[in-house]
């Protein structure tokens, strides 16, 4: 009865890439004020005082994504599932049942660079002090159990399967390596069937040992704490964790050198289209041109081209958008959309003539300027809730990007013009050079 | 951002007491516990304002009675079409015109359809709340349906269809055992619409259910945020105000007939991994049934999901994911705000190898267990600390207030109700959730059914390396 509203509303993608080019947008009026410290064993903590609401997240973050997997995929992800299966002697379900008898929520996740440990708490001490003994023993005692281990694998070959039945996600995985090739992020975050078959626990266990480490990790705190007990709070999760030692590099993406074209049969209703290549970086020097470039393209929803001449003008689809990734190396640019089997040419050559008269062109000064006080004037939504500023300070933190980020966001957007747009997007998208995968009927 | 969402099932935990008596004096204004205020305008139309001044940004919703239960055969899918027309434009703001508005203005927009009703919302900078509702107020009246965009539309519904429902087996399969489920309740049909009723809907259907359904006397206006109740009043009044209320028609009951022993329907298709859902008819929240004798049994539900599937130490988890190992997921679920009956239902995914007969008897176990045992107090303490803790964490999102007073009073309860949820939920006993469980959870009342995975010809990457064609 908690928790049914994610089950209840059905998203669709253009949503979801909305919302990810959101995570990066912007600040005009009070920016919240971030108060950031480190702590004695180096991790670095940033903090937003929240006092409407009795509640607290507590989140810590590792560079431990599944571009550390090294050749293991799905072995970040399922690390990062097993820390609350075991830990300091407690089985899984006195774990959950420790959580629960205070209605506090154990959060986990793991994508490509960071992985997540987290908890959210009613703010009332007798339940905050449960809610944080219990984060900083999964996060610092996990006890990875063997028949815990099996099962978890054996949920994650499962929903191997179940991307197996899904065009769009064959489409996806399909596209993520056709762009990366050999890098990191090639490879399915969750894991391919020889890949779950090869893991053992303790290619889990040395994963945990080598990057679960203080020097790797960064907290983000927002909620109805005082400064100091905030300081408390983060002490008593990450003081145990042994300093260990920061990451190496992530190799270089390799920027396409040719079009590649993948078509996978499949007994769909529609087409599954990926349309896209190499794109842009967290502190990318062209991040911002890059980032306004895309709004009027495909990255506004009705107020983008790919949806007025796809879905408004044709009616050929659903869902049509267009988003940059930016991760901690160079990630995606994906233009993506769906239609009947009967429209699949037709489709892909508009999108095609779209994306190159827009390289070519650029977007006019009109396009531009009411992209640009879309996303000024839309900046006090995408900060106005506790989860929102965890999202962002989130990223702050791992990222490395100044503590004024979102104070600067603003100017960085406005500073963008139509010149600047036009120079990103010449030397960074190359029409020529687009992977497309195509999934559906052939 | 226009995005036009569905919403398939409403679970959301709502639920509330009390009754207000609207009169068409104004402005009746009435507050409930956590400050929702309430006001009508002559011509019928409610408004709702919740003040919230966390951050200057608004959230503008409006509801409309109607949805896809108050459809008919033949013409399935018509209020969620009728839902794309509202952004086609009126003469004073042409199509696209809206949207544009909204964005340069720094807002984002969106709808949804439901069983019960049709939502259109803003979220926006409080000092543009006035721009939404003069748009809004004249969409409500001045839609233009014109036959060219139409037939544009209904292409893009239909790969709605196809990219929601059609080619995803678990929800093609859920559209199956809905419609299998209910004899001659309304929600045997699926939101979306069923595809040969989309082929054959005209302009006409849908302009002629905007004419029936769209008056002031059938919306609900719901703000919320950093604004002040009275001015929000006063701009409703100045823009809805002077629209005209219309005579809206009586549903006909269409109460579900009763269920003469299980049912059972095997979806086949291609497919990778079985699912089962199985679907127990149970009782819903009628404004009759609000604060009356057997109200207890609604929340009993609720609790009765708790105690199988909320979160990770309840016995879903406990027993079939973790302890038997034969399902890698298993939820419950039950929510008593809609209009007609409806289903509790179990649903599942068999670990590999597990026999989709085996995890049904093991489900049916469950439910056994607690029908011959009562459930322990700490398992019943963590379902309801997880409920009164919720209701905390809810108030990080604005939009969710507004959708849950927006939502009940659309479906004809009490808005005033969700102040008294958590209490009816902590007064629920043991006793009460084992008597509902041997109530309801019933054969007589069960539908059941199967997803039953066929190969997927051609499209195994693994198996036919022939049907993939890297390189041009």
């Amino acid at each position: 009865m908690v928790n049914k509203m994610s089950k209840a509303l059905l998203f669709n993608k253009r949503v979801l890439a909305f919302l990810s080019l959101v995570m990066v947008s912007s600040v005009s009026f009070a920016t919240p004020t971030i108060q950031t410290w480190q702590t004695a064993n180096g991790v670095k903590v940033l903090f937003v005082p929240a006092n409407e609401i009795p509640m607290l997240d507590v989140r810590v973050v590792f560079d431990a994504g599944s571009a550390r997997d090294n050749g293991l995929s799905g072995l970040a992800v399922l690390t990062n599932g097993l820390l609350s299966e075991g830990a300091a002697g407690k089985s899984s379900q006195e774990i959950a049942e420790i959580f629960e008898s205070v209605g506090a929520q154990i959060e986990y996740d793991a994508g490509r660079d960071m992985a997540v440990v987290g908890v959210r708490s009613l703010t009332e001490s007798r339940y905050l002090s449960t809610a944080v003994k219990g984060l900083t023993e999964v996060l610092t005692q996990p006890d990875f159990p063997q028949d815990a281990f099996q099962r978890e694998l054996n949920r994650m070959k499962v929903s191997v399967k179940a991307r197996q039945q899904s065009p769009s996600a064959l489409a996806s995985e399909a596209f993520d390596k056709a762009v990366f090739g050999e890098h990191p992020y090639a490879f399915p975050v969750s894991g391919t069937k020889s890949s779950l078959e090869k893991m053992t626990l303790s290619d889990v266990q040395e994963f945990y040992n080598k990057y679960y480490v203080a020097s790797n990790a960064t907290v983000a705190i927002v909620g109805n704490v005082e400064r100091w007990q905030a300081e408390e709070i983060v002490k008593a999760v990450v003081s145990s964790l042994p300093v260990g030692q920061k990451v190496t590099d992530l190799p270089q993406v390799k920027p396409l050198t040719a079009a590649k074209k993948i078509v996978i049969d499949y007994p769909s209703a529609q087409t599954h289209i990926f349309v896209g290549q190499t794109g842009v970086k967290r502190g990318d020097e062209d991040y911002f041109s890059l980032y306004v470039a895309n709004h009027p393209f495909g990255g506004s929803g009705f107020a983008s081209r790919l949806v007025e001449v796809i879905r408004e003008d044709k009616g050929l689809a659903y869902s049509v958008y267009s988003y940059f990734t930016p991760l901690r190396e160079i990630g995606l640019f994906t233009m993506g959309m769906q239609t009947k089997t009967e429209q699949t040419q037709q489709a892909l050559s508009l999108l095609d003539q779209e994306l190159r008269k827009y390289v070519d062109n650029g977007p006019d000064e009109e396009e531009l300027a009411d992209s640009l006080s879309n996303i000024t004037g839309g900046f006090p939504l995408k900060i106005d809730g506790n989860s929102k500023l965890l999202g962002y300070i989130s990223m702050i933190g791992f990222y490395d990007m100044p503590i004024d980020y979102l104070d600067n966001f603003l100017d960085n957007v406005k500073a963008i013009d139509v010149n600047k747009v036009n120079d990103a997007l010449t030397r960074r998208v190359h029409p020529d050079k687009m992977v497309t995968v195509i999934v559906g009927k052939q | 951002m226009k995005l036009k969402l569905i919403i398939a099932a409403v679970a959301v935990s709502t639920l509330v007491l009390g009754w207000i008596l609207f009169d068409s004096e104004e402005p009746l204004k009435e507050q409930s516990k956590d400050g929702v205020q309430s006001f009508q305008l002559s011509n019928g139309m409610k408004v709702l304002v919740i003040e919230n001044h966390r951050a200057p940004v608004v959230v503008s919703q409006i509801w409309y009675k109607v949805g896809a239960s108050y459809e008919h055969d033949g013409i399935t899918g018509v209020s969620h079409v009728l839902e794309h027309m509202m952004f086609k434009g009126t003469k004073k703001h042409p199509a696209g015109e809206f949207s544009d508005i909204v964005a340069a203005n720094g807002g984002e927009e969106n709808a949804f359809t439901g069983q019960d009703y049709t939502a259109y919302f803003q979220k926006i900078a409080n000092d543009r709340l006035e721009l939404c509702l003069e748009m809004e107020a004249d969409r409500m009246r001045n839609t233009i349906f014109e036959e060219k965009e139409f037939l544009k539309e209904i292409e893009v519904v239909k790969e709605e269809r196809r990219l929601r429902t059609d080619d995803k087996p678990t929800a093609l399969t859920y559209e199956r055992f809905n419609a299998v489920a209910y004899t001659n309740s309304p929600y045997r049909r699926p939101i979306v619409g069923w595809m040969e009723d989309l082929d054959t809907l005209t302009v006409d259907d849908a302009r002629e259910w905007y004419e029936t359904w769209y008056a002031p006397n059938n919306a609900t206006l719901v703000v919320a945020g950093d604004v002040d109740a009275n001015d929000v009043y006063r701009l409703a009044k100045q823009y809805f105000g002077q629209l005209s209320a219309s005579v809206i028609p009586e549903l006909k009951p269409r109460h579900e007939a009763k269920q003469y022993g299980t049912q059972r329907l095997t979806v086949e298709l291609p497919a990778k991994i079985p699912y089962l859902i199985m679907g127990y008819k149970v009782p819903v929240m009628t404004p009759e049934s609000v604060n009356g004798e057997a109200e207890w049994e609604l929340y009993a539900l609720e609790v009765l999901a708790g105690v199988l599937d909320g979160g990770n130490s309840a016995r879903f988890s406990k027993n079939l994911v973790r302890g038997q190992e034969i399902a890698t997921s298993a939820s419950a679920g039950y929510n008593m705000s809609s209009r007609h009956e409806t289903l509790f239902t179990l649903s599942a995914i068999p670990n590999d190898g597990v026999e989709i007969d085996v995890l049904e008897f093991a489900l049916r176990e469950e439910v056994s267990m607690i029908q011959s045992q009562l459930p322990d107090d700490e398992e019943l303490e963590r379902v309801k600390a997880q409920v009164v803790a919720a209701q905390v964490y809810q108030q990080d999102s604005t939009f969710y207030q507004a959708m849950k007073v927006g939502m009940l009073d659309t479906i004809g309860l009490p808005w005033q109700m969700k102040d008294d949820y958590v209490a009816k939920i902590l007064s629920v006993t043991a006793l009460q959730v084992q008597q509902v469980a041997n109530k309801y959870l019933i054969d007589e009342s069960l539908t059941v059914a199967v997803l039953n995975p066929l190969p997927i010809e051609n499209g195994d990457k693994e198996t036919m390396p022939a049907g993939v064609n890297h390189g041009q």
